[in-house]
C-alpha cells in the first residue's frame, strides 16, 4: 500500500521537467556564488572540483563501465588537456592579450585528448582485459615520459604560474555537458553497442555491430572529456607538472568510477561527488572548523589526540572505508543502475509491460 | 678484457640484480592472477611493508641477515595471507572490478598506514658485509652475488612446489577449475591462502633485497616497482610462472639498457614503449596463451 | 544466380582439417539442412559464412560480393542472419535492447547527431523501438520487452535469439540447432513457425539440426556431413535411404 510520501515522491520523479530547471537553477547559482560569496572561497573551489571529477568520472565510466574495459590511461589524456590548454593560454595566445580565448584553450585540449584516444583504441581491437590494461598503463607512462623529457614544456618541472580562468560557471558547463553528451552516447545506437561488446563481442560483430567504430567512437569521447577535465583543472590549481598525472591519479578516477557504480550516468556523478566531498571533509582543517563549536575541554584532546592527524590518517581511513563499500556494493553504490530523469523518454516507455525491471535500459529508476 | 665486454658484462649484473628483485615480485602477481584471474594490486605494496619489516627486525630487534630474512618473508606471507582472507574471499563471486578496486584500495590502505607510523623515509644497516671484487675491470659485489643467487633459489624452489609437490599440483589444478575440483577433495580456501601466502612471502624477500640493495626506503616505493612487476607478469604472459620471470629477466635487461644509450629520464619511456610494442605484437605475452572462445 | 554459393571451401585449424571441400548453392527461398555427427563441422561453416573465421581456401559468395575475407558486422550489413548452437543472447541487456542491437547497421544517424540527439536521430530511434517491438509481438515476446535477457525461460530465449536475428532484416538466415532442447510437441510448432517465417519475411534457410523429424519434415534438401567432408547431399527420401548416411549416424532421434 503507498503510502502518501511514496507517492508524493512518485510524483516527483515523474516531472521530468524538473531536470532542466535544476539546471537552470544550477547555473544561477554558479554565477550568484561567486559574485555574491554565498559560500566562501574554500567551498568554491570544492565545488569546482567536484565538477571536474564529475567530469573525469562519468567519462571514464564510458570506457571501463559501459564498455567493460579496463583502461588506466585516463590521467594520461588529462595531462594532453590540462597542459595543451596551459600552453595555450600561457604562451601561444597569452590570455592577458586574448581573454576570451580561454574556453577554446580548454576545447583545444579536450581536441587534443580525443586525438590521442584514437591511438590508444586500435590495441583495444585486438586485446582485451588485462593486456588492455597494461597497453593503457604504458601509453600513461609515455605521455608522462615525453612531458617529463621535453624542456620547453617544462620538463619535470612542470609548468607554473598558470592563470586562474577557471570559474564555477564554467566548470558547471562544462559539467553539465559532459554528462548531457555521455548520457546521449549512451542511449544511441552506439551506446548500445558498446554495452553489447561487454556483453559478447564477437555476438555484437554478428549483430551487426561496427565494433571498430563503437570503440574508435568510446574512447575518443572518453578522452575529450578527460582532456576538457584536464584544461580547468589546470586554471584552478594553477600548476601542473608530470607527476600530477600519475597512475595514483588514475586511481583516483578508477576510484571514483566503482564507487559510483559501473555503467551509470548517476553513480559517476554520485561517486565523484561522495569522494571528493568526502576526502575534504576529512582534512584537518575542515574537521576542526565543523567541531569548533565544542566546549575547549572536549575539542582541545580531541584536536590534539585525533584532528591533527586526520591529515595522515585520512589517507587511511578513506582506503578502508571504500573497501568496505565494495565488500557491500560489489557493482558500486549504483552499479549498473540509473536515475530515471537520465533515461530518455522514448527508452522508458519502449520497455513498459515489463514485470520487474531489468537491467541498464530498463525503466528502474531512483 | 676489452672496455665493451666489461661494459656489458657489468650492465648484464645489474639487469641480473634489478630483474631478480622485479621476478620475485611478479611471481606473486601471476601466481595470483593464475588461480583467481585477479589482479592483486596491493601486492607492490605488499612488497614495500616486506622493506619495512626488514628494517624494523634489522633496527628494532637488530637481529642478523638470516633471521631478517626469514622473518621479513614470514610476516609478509601472513601479511597476504590476512589480506586475502579480509578482503578478497567475500568477492570472489563478485564481478572481477570490483575485487580489483578493493586490491587498490588496500594498496593505498597500507602505504598510507605505513607512512603514519613512519612519516620519513628509513635507512637499512648494512646487514650484509659487502665485499668488491674485480674480475678484469668487472666490479661484482658479494651484495649483487647474494640477491641474484638467493632470488634464483627462491624462484627454484617455487618451481619445485608448483610442480613437484601436492601442494603444487593443488594449486594448478584449482587455476584450471575452481568448481569441480573441490569437490574431489581439494580444500580451496586454504590452497588460496596458502597461494597468496606464498606470493607474499616472495615479495618480502623481494623487500628485503631491495632495502638491502638501496638502503632507503619510504612508504610509496612499491608503486613503481609493483607496476613494473606487474608488466613483468603480463609481459611473460599473466598466470604462468616461468613467463613471470622471463618477463621480469626482460624488463630489468631493458630497464638497465635503456639506461645505458638514452639520458635516464627517457628510461621510463623508452622501457614501456618497448613493452607496448612487445604486447601488441605478442598479444597474450611470451608464454601466455589466448583463451580461445568457441563460437 | 544462387542467393549463396560455396566453391571447394576448406579450413584449417592449425593442422586439423575442419572442413574439407565443402560446396553448396542455395537459391534464393530455399530451405536447406545440413546435418552430421557433432564435430563434423557444421557450425564451422556457419562461421566461416558469417565471417568469424576466414576460410583457408576457397570462396564464398553471396550472389555476387565474395564474403571471404568480410568482417562479421559487413557480412550481417548484407543482410544475413543466425543464431547459434548455446545461445547467445546479450544476458544482462533488456529483451528489447537484444532486438535493438541488431538494428545497428540500418540506423541512419551520425556519431555527432547521436551525441546531440539531433536530426535523424529521435526519427531513426522510433523507427528502431517500434521494429523491434513489432517483432517481439511476432514472437509473443512483447509482454517481456523490459525483462533482462538471463531471466526468460529457455524457449523463450530460442524465441528471442530468432526475433534478434530478424531484426537484420536477413534475406538468409542461418538456424543453428534451432530444436535443441525441444520436446516432440515444441518441435511440431517449431516448424510450422520456420515455414512461416520463411513465407513472411521472405527468407532463404540454412539450418543445423540433430533432430530428425524437423529435418525430414521441412527440409527441401539435406546435406550430410562428417569429419568435414560431404556424405551425401540430396531431397530427404534420398537421405534416408542412403546406406552411408545410415551407416554414419542416422538414429538420432525419430525419422519421418
Amino acid at each position: 500500500m503507498k503510502t502518501m510520501r511514496s507517492a508524493g515522491w512518485e510524483w516527483l520523479i515523474a516531472q521530468r521537467w524538473l531536470l532542466p530547471v535544476l539546471i537552470a537553477v544550477g547555473f544561477v547559482l554558479a554565477f550568484a556564488i561567486p559574485e555574491y560569496n554565498l559560500f566562501n572561497k574554500y567551498i568554491q573551489l570544492v565545488m569546482m572540483y567536484v565538477g571536474i571529477n564529475i567530469i573525469l568520472t562519468v567519462s571514464l565510466n564510458l570506457v571501463n563501465g559501459y564498455m567493460g574495459e579496463f583502461s588506466l590511461a585516463h590521467a594520461g589524456f588529462m595531462a594532453v588537456g590540462a597542459y595543451t590548454a596551459a600552453l595555450l593560454t600561457q604562451k601561444v595566445l597569452p590570455v592577458a592579450a586574448y581573454p576570451g580565448l580561454f574556453p577554446l584553450a580548454v576545447l583545444a585540449g579536450g581536441l587534443a585528448a580525443a586525438a590521442l584516444g584514437l591511438i590508444v583504441a586500435v590495441p583495444s581491437f585486438k586485446v582485451r582485459g588485462d593486456y588492455l590494461a597494461i597497453i593503457t598503463l604504458a601509453f600513461l607512462m609515455i605521455v608522462k615520459s615525453v612531458i617529463e623529457n621535453i624542456d620547453a614544456i617544462g620538463g619535470p618541472r612542470g609548468i607554473p604560474g598558470i592563470k586562474k580562468l577557471t570559474t564555477l560557471p564554467w566548470v558547471f558547463f562544462w559539467t553539465v555537458v559532459s554528462v548531457w553528451v555521455v548520457r546521449n552516447f549512451v542511449y544511441s545506437k552506439y551506446g548500445r553497442g558498446v554495452l553489447a561488446i561487454r556483453e559478447d563481442e564477437i555476438a555484437s560483430d554478428l549483430m551487426s555491430v561496427n565494433t571498430q567504430r563503437v570503440k574508435f567512437l568510446a574512447f575518443m569521447v572518453s578522452s575529450f572529456f578527460a582532456g576538457i577535465a584536464g584544461g580547468l583543472f589546470a586554471h584552478v590549481l594553477q600548476f601542473i607538472s608530470p607527476r600530477v598525472f600519475d597512475i595514483i591519479k588514475t586511481t583516483d578516477v578508477l576510484i571514483m568510477v566503482y564507487l559510483g557504480g559501473i555503467a551509470s550516468i548517476g553513480g559517476s556523478i554520485l561517486g565523484a561527488t561522495v569522494y571528493t566531498v568526502l576526502l575534504e571533509l576529512l582534512r584537518p582543517s575542515t574537521v576542526a572548523a565543523m567541531l569548533a563549536w565544542l566546549p575547549a575541554m572536549v575539542f582541545d584532546p580531541l584536536n590534539e589526540y585525533f584532528i591533527r592527524h586526520l591529515g595522515v590518517w585520512r589517507m587511511v581511513i578513506m582506503p578502508l572505508a571504500l573497501v568496505l563499500v565494495m565488500l557491500y556494493w560489489p557493482r558500486g553504490i549504483m552499479g549498473l543502475r540509473e536515475f530515471r530523469w537520465f533515461i530518455p523518454r522514448r527508452d522508458l516507455d519502449a520497455h513498459r509491460h515489463d514485470a520487474h525491471g531489468g537491467s541498464h535500459g530498463a525503466a528502474r529508476g531512483r | 678484457m676489452s672496455e665493451g665486454i666489461v661494459y656489458w658484462l657489468q650492465q648484464t649484473l645489474n639487469a641480473l640484480q634489478l630483474g631478480s628483485i622485479y621476478a620475485l615480485i611478479a611471481l606473486g602477481y601471476t601466481m595470483v592472477y593464475g588461480i583467481l584471474t585477479m589482479i592483486n594490486f596491493a601486492h607492490g605494496d605488499v612488497f614495500m611493508v616486506g622493506a619495512f619489516f626488514c628494517f624494523l627486525a634489522a633496527v628494532y630487534l637488530g637481529l642478523p641477515f638470516v633471521p631478517t630474512l626469514l622473518l621479513t618473508m614470514l610476516g609478509a606471507a601472513l601479511l597476504g595471507a590476512m589480506i586475502e582472507r579480509l578482503a578478497y574471499k567475500p568477492l570472489r563471486h563478485a564481478p572481477r572490478v570490483s575485487a580489483i578496486i578493493t586490491a587498490l584500495g588496500v594498496g593505498i590502505f597500507l602505504e598510507n598506514f605505513t607512512l603514519a607510523l613512519a612519516p620519513y623515509p628509513k635507512n637499512i644497516p648494512a646487514l650484509l658485509e659487502n665485499v668488491t671484487w674485480d674480475l678484469g675491470g668487472v666490479s661484482l659485489s658479494s651484495l649483487q652475488v647474494i640477491i641474484i643467487f638467493l632470488s634464483l633459489g627462491l624462484m627454484f624452489l617455487l618451481d619445485y612446489v608448483v610442480h613437484r609437490t601436492p601442494v603444487g599440483m593443488a594449486m594448478r589444478a584449482i587455476s584450471w577449475d575452481k568448481t569441480f575440483v573441490p569437490l574431489m577433495g581439494v580444500p580451496l580456501d586454504l590452497i588460496i591462502s596458502v597461494t597468496f601466502a606464498i606470493g607474499a612471502g616472495l615479495a618480502g624477500a623481494a623487500g628485503t633485497m631491495y632495502a638491502l640493495a638501496y638502503p632507503v626506503i619510504d612508504p610509496y616505493m612499491g608503486i613503481m616497482v609493483g607496476w613494473k612487476a606487474f608488466i613483468s607478469a603480463v609481459v611473460g604472459g599473466i598466470g604462468n610462472i616461468r613467463g613471470a620471470m622471463i618477463g621480469a629477466f626482460i624488463l630489468g635487461g631493458v630497464e638497465i639498457m635503456v639506461t645505458a644509450f638514452f639520458p635516464s629520464t627517457y628510461r621510463d619511456f623508452v622501457a614501456f614503449t618497448l613493452l607496448m610494442l612487445l604486447i601488441v605484437v605478442r598479444p597474450y605475452g611470451i608464454l601466455g596463451q589466448p583463451r580461445t572462445q568457441k563460437v | 544466380m544462387a542467393l549463396l554459393a560455396a566453391a571447394k571451401v576448406k579450413h584449417y585449424f592449425g593442422g586439423l582439417c575442419a572442413v574439407a571441400d565443402f560446396n553448396l548453392e542455395l537459391q534464393a527461398g530455399e530451405l536447406v539442412g545440413i546435418i552430421g555427427p557433432n564435430g563434423a563441422g557444421k557450425t564451422t561453416i556457419f562461421n566461416l559464412i558469417t565471417g568469424v573465421y576466414r576460410a583457408s581456401e576457397g570462396s564464398i559468395r553471396l550472389r555476387d560480393v565474395e564474403l571471404v575475407g568480410k568482417t562479421p558486422h559487413q557480412i550481417t550489413a548484407l543482410r544475413v542472419g543466425r543464431t547459434f548452437q548455446n545461445i547467445r543472447l546479450f544476458r544482462d541487456l533488456s529483451v528489447l535492447d537484444n532486438v535493438r542491437i541488431a538494428h545497428y547497421a540500418q540506423v541512419r544517424y551520425s556519431p555527432l547527431e547521436a551525441l546531440l540527439h539531433l536530426g535523424r536521430y529521435r526519427r531513426e530511434e522510433e523507427r528502431i523501438i517500434e521494429n523491434s517491438r513489432r517483432l517481439l509481438s511476432i514472437f509473443k515476446l512483447e509482454h517481456l520487452a523490459g525483462e533482462t535477457a538471463k531471466n526468460l525461460p529457455y524457449g523463450s530465449q530460442r524465441r528471442l535469439e530468432i526475433a534478434r536475428a530478424l531484426a537484420i532484416d536477413p534475406e538468409l538466415l542461418l538456424l543453428d540447432e534451432p530444436a535443441a532442447g525441444m520436446n516432440p510437441n515444441e518441435i511440431d510448432q517449431l516448424m510450422e513457425f520456420i515455414q512461416w517465417i520463411r513465407r513472411e519475411f521472405k527468407l532463404t534457410i540454412l539450418l543445423i539440426e540433430h533432430q530428425m523429424k524437423l529435418v525430414m519434415g521441412i527440409c527441401e534438401r539435406i546435406k550430410v556431413l562428417d569429419f568435414g567432408e560431404t556424405l551425401a547431399e540430396g531431397p530427404p527420401e534420398a537421405i534416408q535411404n542412403d546406406p552411408k548416411v545410415l551407416e554414419a549416424y542416422l538414429g538420432e532421434g525419430p525419422v519421418g
